[in-house]
């Protein structure tokens, strides 16, 4: 190989930046997030979906409770596996007609089109991601929490100031890193894990003396996954840590899940959803 | 008497009656000018074959119907400029491991090589022992070694042991790439004829001294071009140590990116590894160039 053709790349790569600053500024413009339609023009027969007739709905694999049960999300069992067919049935969807495909968080949001009409994989609604997707409304608000095991010797804390000089471990991705960053400022850098299985590996072996995520996957961690852990305290992230459907950006399709959640939150299914499989979650002190 | 025509001369070539003087006329001056016009030509063809391909590449890509949607996801200026400063400073992590590892690998390497192509019937229980080193550590992908060693060693709970991920992750790198490079010095060190080894011993040195003084600067000489190349792959690698938590610019990248879902950062963390790496392929091309004197090859 020459060396002008190691030249030729720099132009190359400048030209997708340079090329890319003109179709920057119209990015930003509304994605849909927040508008509402009319559930009655939200029907199977006057939406277009994916799949004729089906609503196809993504979400990573493995699939963890409480949000999903046995790593199946069709069995309906867990809170978004609940959540994904109560949308699907406000829009005219039996059961059947819904199918699940697995959508890996990293490519949610590639560009080019979508194979799903909504993917639920407990997803932050940010306005950072709003310019490369749409997200209906909340569906849940996640607070952050802190597990720690009985032999880090942490065990009743009060504030986020007794954090600071703990090893951290949170999940590549998520919220819970900007958590940690901006709530607790910790004075080691937190260690950033690729899934939760690692998280929690990292926890078991005292590689980190405390890991941040969501409070419902903590509280399944303490009673399921971690013997003799406990849920040290939760916090609010910050902004707020709220749950949307990820749909393709300026979807139609965004209006008709934010009507199915409206009318969810309106007669209580969406708040018997989340008692029935998120119970717990009150339960832990509050720090700050 | 004529001198010798040149073995890749034509009949034309060869003037009867003596050699060519530069008062000749015509025929030398035709050549270079044929020759000329045949480079300008070939010029001409590169250059036009150039700018059909790259720009038939570059008008495919730059007028798809999805390029605005990937421009804006994968060079978005605002997205570098904000996570470039941070990926550049984890980017640090990535030179120092490499710094270390590759002083690691080059001693391993070396070491096993030697034990491995020593003869000496006293050692061969560690002529085993660097055979089964090498088949396991180069037969294991680098990542699962990386996770093996930073999730594995500290379960065993042993006392004195580094639990530090980033320590273990390099510790997986140096063994991994140290059995490479072994297998390359190894490669050096048998293409060195018998003979020189002979003569070494002929002229009084010991076994050590035709080692250190006859072999191996033969044959280190010779493999460095593919040693150079596994310390291009090394330097990549070192990306790897994000599996066990370590902060590096490849997950720095992912978290920029998974914050504002915009694949963006990790092409900067792709150009900062290229920044390295292509300086390294040049120097490889630069020693392993034909013509090069200080290859020291016999002629």
């Amino acid at each position: 190989m020459n060396l002008r053709f190691t030249f030729l790349l720099v132009p190359l790569v400048a030209l997708g930046f340079v090329t890319g600053c003109a179709s920057d500024s119209s990015d930003s413009e509304g994605s849909g997030s927040g508008q509402t339609a009319s559930l009655e023009d939200c029907q199977k027969g006057d939406i277009t979906t994916y799949k004729d007739g089906v609503m196809t709905v993504g979400t990573d694999s493995p699939a963890y409770p409480p949000y999903f049960e046995d790593d199946d999300p069709s069995n309906g069992k867990g809170f978004e596996s609940a959540v994904a067919y109560a949308i699907a049935d406000r829009l005219g969807f039996s059961r059947s007609e819904v199918e699940w495909t697995v959508v890996p968080f990293n490519s949610s949001y590639a560009p080019g089109p979508k194979k799903f009409d909504f993917d639920v994989n407990q997803i932050s609604i940010t306005p950072a991601r709003e310019k490369a997707v749409s997200f209906s409304i909340p569906y849940y608000t996640a607070n952050q929490a802190v597990l720690v095991t009985e032999d880090s010797g942490i065990g009743e804390i009060s504030g986020l100031d007794e954090l600071q000089d703990l090893k951290i471990g949170v999940q590549v991705g998520t919220t819970s890193l900007d958590a940690v960053e901006e709530e607790i400022d910790p004075s080691t850098a937190p260690r950033v894990y690729d899934n939760s299985n690692d998280v929690v590996s990292a926890l078991k072996q005292g590689q980190v003396d405390a890991v941040v995520v969501d409070l419902p996957t903590a509280i399944y961690l303490r009673d399921v996954e971690v013997p003799n852990s406990s849920v040290a305290g939760q916090f609010e992230a910050p902004g707020g840590d709220q749950w949307g459907a990820l749909l393709a950006r300026d979807s139609d399709l965004t209006k008709c899940v934010n009507a199915a959640l409206e009318s969810m939150k309106e007669d209580g299914t969406l708040e018997e959803i989340t008692t029935r499989w998120m119970s717990d979650a009150a339960s832990a002190p509050e720090l700050n | 008497m004529t001198p010798p025509a040149h073995p890749n001369s034509t009949e034309a070539d060869v003037i009867p009656g003596g050699p060519l003087l530069p008062g000749d006329g015509g025929r030398q001056a035709a050549r270079e000018r044929a020759r000329r016009a045949k480079t300008r030509r070939g010029q001409a063809i590169a250059f036009l074959s150039s700018v059909l391909v790259l720009g038939g590449l570059a008008v495919a890509v730059f007028t798809s119907t999805g390029w605005p949607e990937v421009q804006a996801q994968f060079f978005s200026v605002e997205v570098f400029r904000d996570s470039f400063p941070g990926i550049l400073s984890a980017f640090w992590i990535d030179v120092q491991v490499f710094l270390v590892v590759e002083v690691i690998v080059l001693i391993l390497g070396l070491f096993v090589a030697v034990v491995r192509t020593s003869t000496n019937p006293a050692l061969f229980p560690f002529r085993v022992l660097s055979a089964l080193y090498v088949d396991v550590f180069r037969g294991i992908p680098v990542v699962l070694l990386i996770y093996l060693f930073g999730f594995g060693i500290p379960a065993l709970e042993l006392e004195g042991v580094p639990s530090d991920p980033l320590v273990l992750g390099a510790i997986a790198l140096s063994l991994a790439y140290g059995s490479y490079v072994a297998e390359v010095f190894r490669a050096g060190i048998l293409s060195v004829h018998r003979t020189q080894v002979e003569s070494g011993l002929a002229i009084g040195l010991n076994r050590f001294q035709t080692l250190r003084h006859i072999v191996l600067p033969q044959a280190i000489r010779r493999v460095r071009p593919p040693l150079l190349n596994d310390f291009i792959a090394l330097q990549k690698d070192v990306a790897l140590l994000a599996v066990v938590g370590v902060i590096e610019a490849y997950r720095q990248a992912q978290i920029d990116a998974a914050a504002n879902f915009n694949y963006t950062p990790l092409v900067a963390a792709a150009l900062l590894y290229l920044a390295v790496t292509i300086p390294m392929a040049r120097l490889l091309d630069y020693i392993s160039r034909p013509d090069d004197p200080s290859r020291g090859m016999a002629k």
